[in-house]
């Protein structure tokens, strides 16, 4: 069903388009990074970084619908897409959408758009973890100024971020859920420091981060004070949407009705192809051939059920108890696939560094890594199930 | 299409749940079974389930039918798994039916169809001859005897076959066993001299009756569609038996484990509910996950097929594999949270159990069809 305001959207934006997107980031060119740059600078203003959101706050003011139509044209018309940072995109700016005041709103929100400002997320402590509202942060207020004081750990990229969003207990003497505050603050400030952690993967993408006598701005604090935690819970929800691929499409593309519809393809058995070679057409090895059948499978089966629940939540509210299915399911999912992936490449796999191994192979195996943290970052696949059991399936506690 | 139910179809479904309750709940399956009723349903009651529309919804008006498709199908069918009903979805309208719409002559379908869609004639399809799914392992002969054919041979599982008042057979005009070429589907009718139909009930206490056919000639009439190219028909058919048997398998499955979750909150031990132990919690949510990616992905296949989608083959098998898996999982899993009462037949869950393996086994179990699923996604 063409619709004929979304048609005129449609082709309004691809004149923009053709007027705008220069050459070199058309597909099948090579960019340049001026290009990038200047392309960067124009999506921004127009706010198309963040589609949806409304225009007074930095983003393009779109519908869903149109901003679908504005991620399809681009997928056509561009080799590179500006994205801005997800910290500040999918979890402190629509919580801000949500709970900010207008001052919060217009301070923080344009500066996620543009990418001016990084932001990373204080949530975990050496001693809360699963656990998150044991955390021991302390916040006291001194004038217009709140006073900070403790240790986040695994904070990533705290060492590329200027702000952080993080939680504090700002009432000590409160049961441990009614204490807690959510504050913004500046990370570029002395008595903050930061530490990087190695991860099993090689990669330093973490860190601890100590705070001594930090200053962050009374305003700064989002929504009431001690009532942090409905903040922290909401925020950790669309974390876990995110994590898990979105809320919304997935699955099969529709199909148009003419034309040859291209086979379909599975790039992991495209991977197993190189790797293990075929016999009479099939791959040789029969129950990685089986493994591989069950992992797409599942892909497919899950990306549907993303679908399905993003056309069943089009009724407009925020993520709910179930992004937790989706959390848990992604991650669990992306670990076998990488654990396929390792089985497929044999010796291949173990390489850490040094010529004998292609720079993919070593990407892979650090990748393999890397999908371990899945189940554990944005809480736990444990936490995931607890959280499944008590508030979508009511199971006594 | 998108994945949630038209306003047509919701409207199906809260009728066909309150019919279904109300009509055969799980008890009108015990009754059949006890009383080892001759037909294993209500003949009257199917008779009900026609005037409302329901066995007609696949089929064009011309014949009596709804034009509708196998999403609206779908929607009845996972009903019926929610209440064990025994009725001839699947045998009369799926698959017999299914040949005769896909491949049979206007006449063809105008005689059997219009009965079909009234609930005054029932079907069957007679083309397995091993244990396990092997849809061209046929090795019925059908040979050309003056102006029609004389067929020889034995059909084993022939759903409803024993109340069936046509047979479609699946036969060899030509090749041998395990080739898809030169089978031909055949119009039979039961009471032609040389067949041979013996009924078998199985675990879920279901009709599957063995059909021995010893020279049994038809006219050249009785062919469906072309012959030696029945399996073109044949595989459509499986494709949607396939499907349409995955619907009933999500009913099946979201009827064990909200069965499963209700017992975990009313069941005391050791003083506390059991539903408060996190060992059963964490499975419990594990199978939450399980029905929600059956439920989609069965409406999808569904769909695929109502939309003649390419490769919607592909999503049938993604769904056959993910429900029997699914199935074997949630309904084993609820046995064992229901404890020692799971294991007696006094408790449903020992019904849903059998039901559950017996789609699970049927129409290629989920190794059959991930199998499947690799080779047409070509590797
Ligand atoms: C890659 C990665 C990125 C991350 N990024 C950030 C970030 O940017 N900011 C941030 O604040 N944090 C971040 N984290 C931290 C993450 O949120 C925590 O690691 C996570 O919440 C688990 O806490 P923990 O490590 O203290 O483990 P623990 O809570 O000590 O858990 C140890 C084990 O016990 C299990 N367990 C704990 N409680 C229960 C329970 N009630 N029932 C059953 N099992 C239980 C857990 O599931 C786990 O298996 C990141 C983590 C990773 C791996
Ligand atoms: C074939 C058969 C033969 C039997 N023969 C005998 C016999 O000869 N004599 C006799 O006395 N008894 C016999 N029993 C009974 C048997 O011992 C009980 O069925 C068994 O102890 C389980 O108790 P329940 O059925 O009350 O289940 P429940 O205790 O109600 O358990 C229900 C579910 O909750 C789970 N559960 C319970 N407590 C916990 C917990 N703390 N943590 C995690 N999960 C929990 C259980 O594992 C089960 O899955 C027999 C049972 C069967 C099935």
């Amino acid at each position: 069903m063409p619709d004929a305001s979304l048609e005129a959207f449609r082709s309004e934006l691809v004149e923009w388009l053709e007027a705008n997107c220069p050459a070199s980031l058309r597909p099948g060119a090579t960019s340049t990074k001026e290009d990038r740059d200047s392309w960067q600078q124009v999506y921004i203003e127009r706010g198309y970084t963040m589609p949806t959101w409304p225009r007074e706050y930095g983003g393009g003011g779109l519908s869903k619908d149109e901003a679908r139509v504005l991620s399809h044209e681009m997928g056509r018309f561009a080799n590179w897409v500006p994205v801005a940072s997800f910290f500040g995109t999918s979890m402190l700016g629509p919580v801000l959408l949500e709970f900010g005041n207008e001052e919060q709103k217009k301070e923080h929100l344009p500066k996620i758009v543009s990418c001016e400002i990084q932001w990373c997320q204080g949530y975990s402590e050496p001693g809360a973890g699963s656990d998150l509202a044991s955390l021991q942060t302390r916040a006291v207020r001194d004038g217009d100024k709140y006073i900070i004081n403790g240790s986040k750990i695994w904070t990533t990229g705290a060492n590329n971020a200027d702000w952080i969003f993080c939680l504090t207990r700002t009432d000590p003497d409160a049961a441990k859920h009614d204490g807690i505050s959510f504050i913004l603050f500046d990370l570029r400030q002395p008595g903050v420091t930061i530490s990087p952690i190695q991860l099993i993967s090689g990669a330093s993408e973490f860190c601890q981060v100590f705070f001594q006598d930090v200053k962050a701005e009374a305003r700064n604090l989002v929504g009431t004070l001690n009532g942090g935690w409905t903040i922290a819970k909401r925020l950790l929800q669309h974390e876990r949407a995110m994590l898990s691929g979105g809320t919304g499409g997935g699955g099969e593309r529709p199909q148009a009705k003419k034309g040859p519809v291209p086979a379909p393809t599975s790039a992991l058995a495209e991977a197993a192809r190189a790797h293990l070679g075929e016999k009479q057409g099939q791959l040789a090895d029969y129950p990685l051939r089986d493994r591989i059948a069950q992992n797409e499978m599942d892909a497919l089966c899950f990306g549907l059920t993303l679908k399905r629940s993003g056309e069943q939540a089009k009724a407009g509210q925020g993520p709910g108890p179930a992004t937790s299915m989706f959390k848990l399911y992604a991650s669990e999912l992306n670990k076998r696939r990488s654990e396929i992936l390792m089985s497929v490449r044999g010796a291949a796999a173990l390489g850490w560094s040094g010529d004998e191994f292609t720079p993919l192979d070593i990407m892979e195996t650090r990748g393999w890594l890397r999908s371990k943290g899945n189940s554990i970052e944005g809480g736990t696949s444990e936490v995931q199930l607890n959280v499944i059991a008590k508030r979508v399936l009511g199971l006594p506690d | 299409m998108s994945l949630v139910l038209s306003e047509e179809q919701e409207l199906i479904q809260q009728a066909a749940s309150e019919f279904l309750k109300e009509q055969t709940p799980i008890t009108h399956l015990r009754e059949m079974r006890d009383s080892e009723d001759p037909v294993g349903f209500s003949k009257a009651l199917w008779k009900e389930m026609a005037e409302l529309g329901w066995a007609g919804i696949p089929f064009s008006e011309d014949v009596g039918g709804a034009g509708l498709g196998l999403a609206e199908l779908g929607v009845i069918v996972e009903e019926c798994g929610r209440t064990l009903s025994p009725y001839p979805f699947l045998s009369s309208v799926v698959l017999a039916g299914g040949a005769i719409a896909l491949g049979g002559s206007e006449a063809q379908k105008q005689e059997i169809l219009t009965g079909l869609c009234k609930g005054e004639t029932l079907l069957a399809l007679a083309f397995q001859e091993t244990g396990r799914f092997s849809p061209w392992a046929i090795g019925t002969k059908a040979e050309k005897a003056g102006d029609g054919f004389r067929i020889s041979g034995e059909k084993l599982f022939v759903l409803d076959g024993h109340v069936a008042d046509h047979l479609v057979v699946a036969a060899r005009t030509s090749g041998s066993s395990g080739e898809e070429n030169g089978i031909t589907l055949f119009l039979v009718d039961p009471s032609t001299q040389g067949c041979t139909v013996t009924r078998s009930s199985m675990i879920d206490s279901r009709n599957a009756a063995r059909v021995a056919l010893s020279d049994v000639t038809v006219t050249s009439s009785a062919v469906l569609g072309e012959v030696d190219r029945g399996a073109e028909i044949l595989n459509a058919v499986f494709d949607r038996a396939t499907a349409i048997l995955s619907a009933e398998m999500v009913g099946i499955i979201s009827e064990v484990f909200e069965r499963t979750v209700t017992y975990l909150k009313e069941r005391e031990q050791f003083g506390v509910r059991i539903g408060t132990f996190q060992a059963l919690k964490h499975r419990a949510a594990e199978m939450f996950c399980e029905v929600e990616l059956a439920q989609a992905v069965v409406l999808d296949a569904l769909r695929a097929l109502d939309e003649d989608r390419p490769h919607a083959s592909r999503v049938v098998s993604a769904a056959k594999a993910r429900c029997s898996d699914a199935a074997s999982l949630i309904t084993c899993e609820g046995l064992q949270m229901h404890g020692g009462i799971g294991m007696t037949d006094e408790e449903d869950i020992g019904l849903f159990l059998k039901r559950a393996k017996t789609a699970e086994l049927s129409f290629g179990d989920a190794a059959f069809h991930r199998d499947r699923f690799a080779r047409l996604t070509g590797f």
